[in-house]
């Protein structure tokens, strides 16, 4: 009897603590979504009371309608929303390949590119920042106009930009790579037999086993896509091709209105975390096992 | 070149590979290529003036440094003059005259000797003292940052772990701020965090029945660089619990039972079972979040612009003023080199420690 009771009381302190926590972490975000439907008034009548953290009396909309009325946040959300999927479809593609031959072909040198791609791991965007920068200012890209090709040099104030140096990405590779190595070689060496080359065997056999490797390195590039800053501030300096990191601090900057701030940063936050929800189970799962074997 | 039997044939490896390797290529390898060769320069992101070698100069402007040891004033009779803030010093300008070859340099930080020890003033001067400040600043960031996240990562984790209902919910709830762009969370902060009528200082006023309770919290010195060090704790923590968790669910229960056998109480067991478990995951936890750390750009970009004072300056924070707001591209690209000499010297460290741990 009494283990079951001290079983009840562990159980019942552990859950206090976890929610306890979970309040901590929840309430800044509560925070920004519950006020994002309240005029400013209402956010600072509420400030010292949990009704900061609960609907009150003028619960409305116009905060988002202020938002997608007076600012560039529509066609922002357009140009993420583009970029994000961009990358996301391009990175899966070359970086499954790029592992697919480390993993499943055999060839001189591939250990050398897997410590290669292991220590580009460790290599912080921040560092590649303005050298990349003086580089793609540089860099030639071709247009067609009245009919005829044209060189323009200098990738700024574009959405390729912002896409096509983010595609190729050591830790996708290196998870892609984790997970084909573990596929058992009998699914591909009936293929061999049949004579299947190594297109047949990647697009047929490996790619429509691998959906939770897939659906990791996705998570992975969409999140970092769509959270993008430092590499979109200084590439883009007019409003057509601005994501919406940048422009949320923007709007940061101009307004003074925290019901609209909240509203924005509601709207951007939403698609990732609806993303992160939706594949959680093998997110979780894939995160987890690069810490223990990395 | 001879195929051996059982390899793939070197087009398809070529095919299937060069995408990704021509994108790393170019996107990774050549920048670092060209900024080793832009720290030699004086480059301009956009400028009429042809780029001219400039030899060591751009480290030489960035790294340089001087030491310099300042008397305190002192009256008629030889004792230290003091005011209301204590000992008296000579102004910078003094102290530059008296010590002609300190040059341009102007003073990066100084630390006060004691009376027993002479009570002089130790001053370093350097010609970039904003860069000195910054890499301190990134230091001491790390230095708060590391033990917070980490110790609150294996904390949630190991809560997580318990089979308690509601944990996949909680580990959800931990994990939010991770999907939360750094900007957002920046500007949700900003907010919390404001003197007058922000959450964390109403609650300081609450807990200690003081009206006047709390900092300010981003407008003060002593304390922005700290607000920041937590706010990014509460953003990342949930990622390094899930690296946590996992590394807890791979430890054998048996040993957790023999240790219950021998009459380990809950807390040995954490100590003589769990943390030995974890080893290899708390050394990839810790440099993975020092590399974190020493990134820091967005926090401070979006709540301080690097002040109050420069408090909150960073390595990257400078190097993005340099190299890009002011375009000096080939000073930018030094402070970059620098800073990632300084990453792979703590990723090094990583691999040793790593290693060592599976020799023993």
């Amino acid at each position: 009897m009494t283990s079951i009771w001290r079983r009840r009381l562990r159980d019942t302190a552990l859950f206090v603590a976890m929610s306890a926590l979970g309040v901590v972490f929840v309430v800044p975000l509560l925070f920004m979504v519950v006020s994002s439907f309240k005029d400013d008034a209402a956010i600072f009548a509420n400030l010292d009371s949990w009704s900061a953290y609960l609907p009150s009396a003028g619960w409305s909309m116009r905060n988002y309608a202020a938002v997608f009325d007076k600012s560039d946040l529509p066609s922002f959300l357009l140009n993420s929303t583009l970029i994000a999927a961009l990358v996301v479809c391009g990175g899966v593609l070359v970086n499954s390949m790029l592992a697919f031959t480390i993993a499943r072909m055999r060839w001189r040198g591939r250990s050398l590119v897997l410590a290669l791609v292991v220590a580009m791991v460790i290599v912080p965007f921040e560092v590649i920042a303005i050298p990349l920068l003086s580089l793609v200012a540089q860099l030639p890209w071709p247009s067609f106009e009245h009919g005829r090709l044209v060189l323009h040099t200098g990738w700024f104030n574009s959405l390729h930009v912002q896409v096509i140096p983010f595609l190729a990405n050591a830790f996708c590779v290196f998870l892609f790579y984790q997970f084909f190595r573990d596929i058992p070689p009998e699914l591909d060496e009936a293929a061999k037999m049949d004579g299947a080359g190594p297109w047949t065997i990647y697009a047929r056999i490996i790619m429509p086993n691998s959906g939770p490797v897939i659906a990791t390195a996705a998570i992975v590039l969409f999140i970092s896509a769509w959270n993008q800053y430092l590499w979109p501030i200084m590439v883009i300096q007019g409003e057509a091709f601005r994501p919406v990191q940048p422009g949320i601090q923007q709007f940061f900057g101009r307004t003074n209105s925290w019901g609209q701030i909240m509203a924005y940063a509601t709207v951007i936050t939403l698609p990732v975390l609806a993303v992160f929800l939706a594949f959680q189970r093998q997110f979780v799962a894939s995160v987890a096992g690069t810490g223990v074997k990395g | 070149m001879k195929i051996k039997p059982g390899q793939d044939s070197p087009l398809a490896v070529a095919a299937f590979a060069s995408p990704a390797v021509a994108l790393f290529l170019l996107f990774v390898a050549l920048p670092l290529l060209l900024a080793a060769g832009a720290t030699l320069t004086n480059h301009r992101l956009m400028s009429p003036e042809p780029t001219r070698y400039v030899g060591l100069d751009n480290y030489r402007r960035l790294l340089a440094l001087d030491m310099a040891l300042v008397p305190p004033l002192r009256d008629a009779r030889g004792a230290a003059l003091r005011d209301e803030e204590g000992v008296r010093y000579p102004t910078w300008r003094q102290v530059r005259t008296l010590h002609p070859t300190l040059g341009t340099y102007r003073e990066a930080f100084h630390l006060d000797l004691p009376a027993a020890l002479g009570g002089s003033r130790v001053v370093l001067a350097a010609s970039d003292p904003l860069f000195y400040r910054s890499l301190i600043n990134t230091f001491l960031f790390a230095l708060l940052v590391l033990p917070l996240q980490s110790g609150v990562a294996l904390g949630l984790a190991v809560l997580v772990n318990q089979k308690v209902r509601g944990r996949i919910l909680f580990r959800t709830v931990y994990f939010a701020p991770v999907v939360t762009s750094m900007v957002v969370a920046s500007i949700v902060w900003s907010f919390m965090l404001n003197t007058d009528r922000g959450m964390l200082n109403e609650l300081l006023r609450g807990l200690l029945h003081d009206p006047n309770a709390g900092p300010d919290w981003l407008g003060d010195s002593h304390y922005a660089l700290p607000a920041i060090a937590l706010m990014s704790a509460w953003q990342g923590a949930g990622f390094q619990m899930l690296v946590f968790l996992a590394g807890l669910q791979s430890i054998s229960p048996e040993l957790y039972e023999a240790a219950t056998l021998m009459g380990a109480n809950a807390w040995q067991r954490f100590v003589h079972v769990t943390l030995p478990g974890l080893r290899n995951t708390i050394v990839f936890v810790l440099v993975s979040t020092t590399l974190l750390a020493f990134g820091l750009f967005t926090q401070v970009d979006v709540m301080t612009s690097g002040g109050p004072l420069d408090s909150t300056s960073t390595v990257v924070y400078h190097a993005v003023r340099t190299g890009f707001r002011e375009q000096d591209v080939g000073y930018g690209s030094t402070i970059t080199l620098v800073f990632f000499v300084i990453v792979l010297a703590l990723s090094c460290l990583q691999r040793m420690l790593v290693s060592k741990g599976e020799k023993s």
